[in-house]
């Protein structure tokens, strides 16, 4: 018994990272970010708009929010289109009582099937491209033929209807292939949103040009807590609070920090739940907070390197 | 492929020991409760070789949410610990994937100048055990300890198997290895075994003296948060309900509480302040010693390890009469 000699060999066992995206970088070494008005923390609320397709293929895995059950899943079907419909008017209300700026993160495919709610959201805030649906992973493997055009589709059709730049990528799922970046980078994207390894943006490397990566906290989100480690929506309300908290305590002696919302409608904007969010806005709104879109963020941070 | 043709219905390495009973463990200055924390600083590979037994990542490559997180263990929240454990005057006790010294060499200068302890967690969390020839396993643990001692010049005393996982050698290897290279002062406990809140002796086929030191898996972050889905605020609670109850048994016996972290869990900002609170509220208790895998386990081969011995011999011997 015993394993091919590649398992006992090392090769990018050396200074820094072992891939070629990005540079290996401390967060506490890095010089101090000043937002506008010398605000301690950035605000980003990103709202994922998502179309879940019934006859969802679940190739190679299945979108996190999908289908469980034989088809037709008239259950999960409905309970995410709930959002569309129903909760994401719940979210606009509470960001736009309080003077929040957020972004949309739609699937392409929704564009098409909802231009109304599409052109609208567009007025509010920025629009981001979240592939072309939930069952149209960007994965490992994946014909790269196939994926450009997904890119291209969902771009293209985000860009007609909202008539933003769109410059902005959040993968579904928040899976990439080998190829995704170079891809993004070929269609005019700037920054990408799938990577969780910090708080601040950074540069990230593809052959086909620089982008920068926007990180939006996984762990923090709506989804996540609640649908995936079956946490309470009070403890949801106490795990953001706390997160501000010790984001904004960090601010006082390293710079600028950023706090990210990821918000899901199907799953915050139910009747139990949207105040628990109110409650969390209520909260951020009444600290020294800079409610930024995540173009200027990037921009912002940009602008001081 | 990889398990042996006749697998054990026990390990071997401990005799029943009941906990009741055993003669009084004395720590330094009478504390009763030996704490110590055990930051996991680990280099998950991106693209890993494939091993028989055992998938790194759920995705295939590349599976960036899996990496990403833990990268931002070392990015960010690496020095947001090392800052807090600074604070209640803790040194950690690293479980070490000690690739990490080539990679980020910043991380193992900053700890080495606290005077943290290293021990090895492997070379990555992303090489298991499973399907190792003996000598491939030793080789494995070879470098782990010689690269720890090359970055630090410490000698490891302490092991916890890469992403706990284990051969039927892994406790002798490491022993062996551990006596090969540094003689007696490396290669003396093991956090791998989750059997018992104070350290009992192990028996090894070297027979060297050899102990294992309770490393209190339930209260481990990454068990807690994505194993158990435990909310940060109940973690902070189980941390205290488990001190609390440690600490009161310590009184008559000396026990052993354990915080084993990840930078990528506890550090996070909504789940540092419950485990800041936990610490505030255990070192601020009289009767604690706030120690390291290394001090604990020496101590308990210097004090205490013949009397446990004659006593788990001596039960022994009164139940088989």
């Amino acid at each position: 018994m015993s394993l091919a000699p590649e398992y006992l060999t090392y090769p990018q066992r050396s200074y820094g990272m072992d891939h070629d995206r990005y540079d290996w970088s401390m967060l506490a070494d890095r010089k101090a970010v000043l937002w506008p008005g010398e605000a301690r923390l950035a605000l980003w609320i990103n709202v994922s708009l998502q179309f879940f397709p019934m006859n969802q293929q679940g190739v190679p895995f299945p979108p996190p929010g999908g289908m469980t059950m034989p088809y037709p899943d008239l259950r999960h079907f409905t309970l995410r289109d709930y959002g569309n419909r129903v909760g994401i008017f719940r979210v606009l209300e509470a960001l736009r009582s309080r003077g929040l700026n957020a972004s949309f993160a739609v699937n392409g495919q929704l564009a098409e099937r909802t231009p109304a709610l599409v052109k609208e959201l567009a007025g509010i805030g920025e629009i981001i491209a979240h592939g072309w649906n939930m069952d149209t992973p960007h994965y490992g493997g994946l014909d790269r033929d196939t994926e450009q055009k997904q890119v291209a589709d969902s771009l293209a059709a985000l860009r007609d209807l909202s008539g933003q730049a769109v410059r902005g990528w959040l993968s579904p799922g928040r899976n990439e292939s080998e190829h995704t970046p170079e891809l993004l980078a070929e269609h005019g994207v700037d920054y990408l949103c799938d990577w969780v390894n910090d708080e601040m943006p950074y540069p990230f490397r593809t052959s086909k040009g620089p982008l920068t990566a926007l990180p939006l906290s996984t762990e923090l989100e709506d989804r996540f807590v609640i649908q995936n480690n079956l946490h309470s929506e009070s403890s949801w309300q106490e795990q953001v609070c706390d997160a501000c908290d010790l984001l904004l305590g960090e601010a006082e002696s390293r710079g600028g920090r950023l706090l990210t919302l990821s918000l899901h409608p199907w799953l915050i904007g139910q009747p139990h739940r949207i105040g628990k969010l109110e409650a969390v806005l209520d909260y951020i709104l009444a600290k020294d907070i800079w409610s930024a879109h995540p173009s200027d963020i990037v921009a912002r941070w940009q602008a001081q390197q | 492929m990889a398990e042996p043709a006749v697998m054990k219905e026990d390990p071997g390495y401990y005799a029943y020991w009941p906990y009741r009973n055993r003669p009084a463990l004395r720590w330094p200055n009478n504390a009763r409760v030996a704490f110590w924390v055990a930051p996991n600083i680990e280099f998950y590979e991106f693209n890993p070789p494939t091993n028989p037994q055992r998938k790194a990542w759920p995705q295939p490559y590349p599976a960036i949410q899996g990496y990403g997180i833990r990268d931002y263990g070392n990015r960010v929240g690496h020095q947001r610990q090392m800052e807090l454990l600074d604070k209640y005057g803790i040194r950690g006790s690293i479980s070490l994937s000690t690739a990490l010294c080539d990679h980020h060499p910043e991380i193992i200068a900053m700890c080495a100048e606290r005077n943290w302890e290293f021990f090895s967690h492997g070379i990555y969390n992303t090489r298991y055990t499973y399907g190792m020839s003996e000598s491939q396993e030793r080789d494995m643990i070879r470098d782990s300890i010689q690269s720890i001692h090359q970055h630090t010049g410490q000698s490891c005393a302490g092991y916890l198997a890469p992403a706990l996982s284990h051969s039927e050698h892994t406790l002798d290897l490491f022993a062996e290895v551990g006596s090969e290279l540094f003689g007696d002062d490396a290669g003396f406990y093991t956090c791998d075994l989750f059997h018992d809140d104070q350290p009992t002796p192990i028996s090894l086929r070297s027979g060297k003296r050899f102990v294992s030191i309770p490393y209190s898996l339930e209260m481990n972050d990454t068990i807690a948060f994505v194993v158990n889905k435990v909310e940060p605020r109940r973690y902070g609670q189980m941390l205290k309900d488990c001190f609390d109850r440690l600490y009161a048994e310590g009184e008559k016996s000396g026990t052993v509480m354990c915080i084993p972290t990840h930078n990528y869990q506890v550090s996070c900002p909504h789940r540092l302040k419950a485990f800041e609170e936990a610490l505030e509220y255990i070192t601020g208790h009289n009767d604690v010693w706030v120690a390291t895998g290394r001090e604990i386990a020496g101590h308990y081969l210097d004090h205490c390890y013949e009397d446990a011995l004659a006593d788990i011999e001596q039960k022994e011997t009164e139940a088989a009469a």
